[in-house]
């Protein structure tokens, strides 16, 4: 593989508690290339969104980073001083968040949201920032005229696109989803998550996916790891994950989803 | 009607809401019938009226149209029997239970209500059997609150809840939907092995339909309130004829499929104008195999 634009190295974090600590992510190293989607699988408490809140350094306490490195092309993030870490965020590596769609602000028009980054990260005025926000909207299939309306205005389904949209207002190089559509229909899943797959072929960014839906994941991801009690225990090429899992879990997980074809359970896995 | 006695069924049922220039119908001319040791899954997506037939079913909602028939003969407002033999398993595990009883309070409040003959120790001895029946330890669960359960523990309580007046229909909405993928099995191979040891009619309601496949002997395609198909599961999801039902099935999560080979990718790429169709109200029904339906979009 290239050089990779996200690698994480050894990292360890703990939720601290009164009496003990709780090692929520141990000691997990993986790597991203360039343009590449991969995803990262597991149950509830498993630490994927640990790790998807630590690489943009927005993880809060009681969460605590104990070991490892964070580096983003070749630049470690845990060595950030705030003002570096303001221009790194957005500009470096974007997120969208499971309920993203309700992190709009409700009493700014879209076009407004738009400015609000264009202008703070780029110094854009306002005319610029609407040329460029009708750029981003057509990028994931939104009409221009939205950019009047209020997020009220418009459903689950197109709220997400917008933040993936505004997401994308700097080129990102690195575009982290934690259960980006888990609230939304599988139609609307389907179209968000295939425009989300055109566009790194078309503007070069890579993405880190997290969701607990396997199935889902071994459709659109290159690799795939998963994750069991804060340590990843397998990592492999999407197919492979699906069609030769090598740990005992990854082929449990298989084993416990009904099927849409064939026999009900897929007993391959073992 | 539909078929050969049923348990509980709907007669073109429908449910209107906003009584104005342009009403909205949550269910509209909806007929579909339970059997004993038969499930029969609903899928669709958010607001195409699955919960709507919920309702009605537990009669949180009147019919505006139509009719409910429980055992071949209408409901009517006060029928005891009725709520006795209808219960239902709700979506959120971690609301369904009141945080401030114990396992123990959950499943003799019922009962006490609906078998009002029963003494202490009876009662007793039936908590025992029902938690057995969910496969959870009497001695350690009866006497726990809902906080000390995980979710696919909590999920058996509501079960072992509405098994305890012996209903003879359940209705489960979206009863896995919230729980980890490696519990979700153990509760629809507990809705199974009850169904058929008990002889119960089930309505599963899910937009997963890899799991409706694996619990529902016939399915329902809902969209925009009206049922656009429906038949036996595994003819209308190895055939399914109508567009909206490809589209869907189209869109389910299946690793078997990367995106792009997607069988279904010409309605995938259609999807504003199938839904726009398929929430055309349509009178005419016709069958595409043995007992399998749809409501074709017209022209």
């Amino acid at each position: 593989m290239s050089v990779p634009v996200l690698s994480v190295k050894n990292l360890s974090i703990d939720y601290i508690g009164d009496e003990t600590d709780f090692r929520a992510v141990d000691d997990v190293s993986f790597d991203i290339g360039p343009g590449e989607f991969f995803g990262l699988a597991g149950e509830s408490g498993c630490g994927k969104s640990t790790i998807a809140f630590a690489i943009s350094r927005l993880h809060r306490p009681p969460a605590l980073i104990r070991s490892g490195e964070i580096l983003l092309q070749g630049r470690n993030v845990l060595d950030l001083d705030t003002e570096q870490l303001r221009k790194f965020r957005w500009s470096q590596v974007a997120m969208v968040f499971q309920s993203a769609m309700n992190s709009l602000n409700p009493v700014l028009t879209i076009e407004t949201q738009f400015y609000d980054v264009l202008h703070t990260h780029l110094g854009m005025n306002r005319a610029q920032a609407r040329e460029r926000a009708a750029e981003l909207l057509k990028l994931v299939d939104i009409s221009v005229d939205r950019l009047k309306s209020y997020p009220h205005q418009c459903s689950g389904g197109m709220r997400q696109r917008i933040v993936i949209a505004i997401c994308l207002a700097l080129n990102p190089k690195l575009l982290i989803m934690d259960e980006p559509t888990t609230a939304l229909d599988v139609v609307v899943q389907r179209e968000i998550l295939q425009r989300i797959d055109t566009l790194r072929g078309e503007l070069g960014f890579s993405v880190l996916f997290i969701t607990h839906d396997l199935g889902l994941m071994v459709q659109v991801c290159d690799r795939i790891g998963v994750m069991l009690e804060g340590k990843l225990v397998e990592v492999n090429a999407a197919h492979d994950i699906y069609t030769a899992p090598q740990h005992d879990y990854t082929r449990k997980l298989w084993a416990s989803m009904p099927r849409l074809h064939g026999e009900q359970i897929r007993q391959g896995a073992q | 009607m539909i078929d050969q006695n049923p348990v509980l069924a709907l007669d073109n049922v429908s449910k209107v809401f906003g009584k104005g220039a342009t009403p909205v119908y949550a269910a509209r001319s909806v007929s579909f019938a339970l059997r004993a040791g038969r499930t029969l899954a609903l899928v669709g997506e958010s607001g195409s009226g699955k919960t709507t037939c919920a309702r009605l079913i537990m009669r949180e909602y009147q019919p505006d149209e139509g009719q409910l028939l429980f055992r071949g003969a209408p409901v009517s407002h006060s029928m005891a029997a009725y709520r006795r033999a209808v219960q239902m398993i709700f979506q959120d595990p971690f609301s369904a239970l009141n945080p401030a009883h114990t396992v123990h309070y959950h499943l003799e409040r019922p009962l006490r209500l609906h078998q009002k003959g029963l003494g202490a120790a009876q009662r007793k001895a039936a908590i025992e059997e029902l938690l057995e029946r969910v496969k959870l330890d009497p001695a350690l669960m009866a006497a726990k609150f809902p906080h000390e359960l995980s979710g696919g523990q909590r999920q058996r309580i509501s079960i072992a809840r509405a098994l305890a007046v012996g209903p003879e229909v359940i209705v489960a909405d979206e009863p896995t939907s919230m729980l980890d993928v490696s519990v979700r099995l153990g509760i629809l191979n507990l809705l199974n092995e009850m169904k058929r040891s008990l002889g119960l009619a089930l309505l599963y309601i899910t937009h997963d339909i890899a799991t409706a496949r694996y619990v529902a002997e016939d399915i329902i395609v809902m969209y925009a309130g009206q049922i656009v198909e429906w038949g036996p599961t595994e003819s209308v999801l190895n055939n399914p004829q109508h567009a909206y039902t490809r589209l869907l099935l189209s869109a389910v999560p299946d690793p078997d499929v990367r995106f792009a080979q997607s069988q279904y990718n010409a309605e995938m790429a259609d999807v504003e104008n199938i839904r726009r169709l398929s929430a055309v109200p349509q009178p005419v029904i016709s069958e595409v195999g043995p007992g399998h339906f749809i409501r074709p979009i017209a022209g």
